[in-house]
């Protein structure tokens, strides 16, 4: 989940970990009192989920409450990268004498966390040469030590009698136990800004592990789903909406996409991504079926490799959907694996052959899906035929 | 022979009592794997499938001693129970749970390099050795044992792959899941170098997705690699910065795309697929 600057910058102050003076406002006349609280030249940023906002000109300075107003009424007009901006973050112009940039998350390949520093932040991270990027794992039962963090003050041409290094220290020690403590994927601050004899983090950008949000609860919760997505995980399913035409549902992540390509790769295009996971009831199966449809799609392809999946429960949800709601768009299904047997028996009561390869099912897919909508009443006949003549390729199983 | 798990496993299921449990209990045994107890905390003395149940691994661990462990725990219980496991004296373990939180993965992590455990997963559907030994949640029909080794990120993948190619004749020496969360114990280097040095694996087939730069740090490896290797990559239709249900499959600032990993992959001398059924022609050329 990732959160933005301004929740991070909550979390960062809870720590003690020095953001400067604001607050987060929603209309112009909030953002002129916090200028007016603040008293003095102000930042007015966008908050958007979305990099690059300084770019798009989702950030703004102004000099008193009035042009604080001025510029927030501009700003909550805009769209950054399709995002609506509808918060706006209203802070202390900060005095800047250099920019660094300090980050920490997890190296999955290392299974290591790491923390990663640059003397040349301020700008996109992936923009820094490789040459001024220090990288130091952290092992876990070690956790942040000083010796860690003074090293790399070090290397980022600090000197330890510049007021800043143990600033910089002690900085270094509160973002990792942010890190640990709220399950962070990442915790970024660019720039990291020396002010004066002050280090000061002038943006947040922390993204919580979404599997331990349960152990979280003080955090604020982060949508950023789309409502039909937001359906979908509250089922325990994966889906993310895209623009062709064929409904797609499949059980594991990689054959969902592996299905998409080759959908793809037959002329067809996926309206969807849809994992069913590892179990899906009934109920599941259902919505997973409703979201689908709610896309409109032309034809519906279901690729379901039982494993801990089992093919008889899915066909079961699919007959009983079939049954209460209808079917008002072909359906394809591929349905191979665990208690493959069971499952093809209740599908063939409902009038469907199941595929043996995803090819086929996906080549019938592409081509119920390209069909002229006109001859849709006939669709389902003529699939029955065409399947019964595939389904002797089971024998070969 | 085979990889990390053979007919002579010794095997406990942790969490056996459980819906999940009971049922690839079952499965494996009859897969013939030797599952020699369960473990559910206060339903010790119990039996599952005719396998005695022990209220703690180190319980069952002193009524005869097992090499590996397999856990089927809900999430937030994973640690604790892999932690368990360790301290026991088991030196494979299979966390087949998925949604287990990134820091409790890496805590697992380093506390298993530390004792020397290898770590299969988490959320992964385990591993097998066709015709010896299943540790999983696979259907076990799709298997035939013969010589090409596979090894993979994403579940329902490998059992297509493993399909195709069994349809095709090819068999299998071992067929490894790597899970497909962020942090996980084993990595595609980890087992290409036990398939490379495995004397009944003839060839290696990677099935890997976009997302991340697992593929491209294989790829290196594979250069030094005797034994041909096939890959098939998932994702190609995939629009960047969408997550495709992997936590890590989503390509991210242009990073992780199929285009970059097929790249190194084919400069490493791997011949790779981009769709499941042209893996075994390609393995059939390279046998």
């Amino acid at each position: 989940m990732k959160m933005f600057e301004y929740m991070g910058k909550e979390v960062f102050a809870q720590f003690g970990l020095p953001v400067p003076k604001g607050r987060m406002v929603k209309s112009p006349d909030e953002a002129a009192q916090v200028a007016a609280e603040i008293g003095g030249p102000v930042v007015i940023k966008s908050q958007v989920l979305s990099g690059k906002r300084g770019k798009a000109g989702g950030i703004k300075f102004a000099d008193n409450p009035e042009g604080a107003k001025a510029a927030a009424e501009e700003l909550l007009g805009m769209t950054i990268q399709g995002l609506p901006v509808e918060i706006l973050l209203v802070e202390e112009k900060l005095l800047i004498d250099k920019e660094l940039y300090l980050s920490i998350t997890i190296d999955g390949a290392a299974k290591k966390p790491v923390l990663i520093a640059s003397a040349h932040g301020g700008m996109e991270i992936e923009e820094v040469a490789e040459e001024y990027m220090i990288k130091k794992h952290i092992e876990v039962e070690l956790g942040m030590q000083d010796f860690i963090a003074r090293d790399v003050v070090r290397r980022m041409g600090i000197s330890f009698n510049s007021p800043h290094s143990q600033a910089l220290v002690k900085l270094m020690n509160t973002l990792y136990k942010i890190f640990t403590e709220k399950d962070a994927e990442l915790v970024e601050i660019n720039p990291l800004v020396l002010s004066g004899d002050k280090v000061i983090a002038a943006d947040a950008k922390v993204t919580i592990d979404d599997e331990a949000l349960y152990r979280q609860p003080d955090l604020p919760r982060v949508e950023e789903r789309t409502a039909t997505e937001k359906a979908a995980h509250d089922l325990g399913l994966a889906f993310v909406e895209l623009d062709g035409d064929i409904g797609v549902m499949a059980n594991g992540a990689g054959i969902t996409m592996g299905t998409l390509d080759t959908l793809t790769y037959y002329g067809g295009k996926p309206a969807n991504f849809l994992d069913a996971g590892g179990g899906t009831g009934e109920e599941g199966t259902a919505k997973a079926l409703e979201l689908i449809l709610a896309r409109k799609p032309k034809s519906i392809i279901i690729n379901i490799f039982g494993g801990i999946t089992r093919c008889d429960d899915v066909a079961r949800a699919f007959a009983s959907v079939k049954k209460k709601m209808g079917m008002p768009v072909p359906v394809v299904i591929r349905l191979v694996g665990t208690n493959q047997e069971a499952g093809r028996a209740i599908l063939k009561e409902v009038g469907i052959e199941a595929y043996d390869f995803m090819q086929d099912a996906a080549k019938k897919a592409v081509e119920l899906a390209n069909q002229k909508s006109e001859v849709g009443g006939q669709r389902s006949e003529g699939r029955g035929r065409k399947a019964e003549a595939r389904g002797q390729r089971s024998e070969r199983f | 022979m085979a990889v990390i798990i053979n007919d002579k496993t010794k095997i406990l299921v942790q969490g056996m009592t459980g819906n999940q449990g009971q049922f690839h209990t079952g499965q494996m045994l009859a897969y013939g794997s030797k599952i020699i107890g369960g473990i559910s905390p206060g339903k010790g003395g119990q039996s599952v499938q005719g396998v005695p149940v022990y209220d703690s691994l180190e319980q069952a661990m002193q009524a005869e001693p097992a090499d590996a462990s397999v856990i089927f725990i809900p999430a937030r219980f994973v640690k604790e129970s892999a932690l368990e496991a360790m301290e026991a004296g088991i030196k494979t373990l299979v966390i087949i749970t998925e949604h287990v939180p990134l820091h409790d993965a890496l805590d697992l992590m380093a506390y298993a390099e530390k004792k020397g455990v290898q770590i299969v997963g988490p959320n992964t559907y385990g591993l097998i050795s066709p015709g010896q030994c299943k540790i999983g949640i696979m259907p076990n029909r799709i298997f035939l044992p013969g010589s090409v080794g596979i090894v993979a990120r994403s579940g329902t993948l490998s059992y297509e792959i493993v399909f195709q190619l069994t349809q095709a004749g090819i068999g299998q020496s071992s067929v490894v899941g790597l899970g497909g969360d962020r942090v996980v114990g084993l990595s595609f280097i980890d087992v290409l170098q036990k398939f490379e040095a495995d004397p009944e694996t003839e060839a290696v087939v990677l099935v890997g997705e976009i997302g991340g730069n697992a593929e491209e740090e294989a790829a290196q490896y594979i250069k030094s690699m005797k034994k041909p290797v096939v890959a098939f990559l998932a994702g190609k239709s995939a629009p960047p910065g969408k997550r495709m249900g992997h936590a890590g499959a989503i390509i991210e600032r242009g990073k992780g795309t199929f285009a970059s990993k097929a790249e190194a992959l084919t400069a490493a001398g791997v011949k790779v697929a981009s769709l499941p059924w042209e893996v075994s022609d390609l393995i059939k050329a390279a046998l």
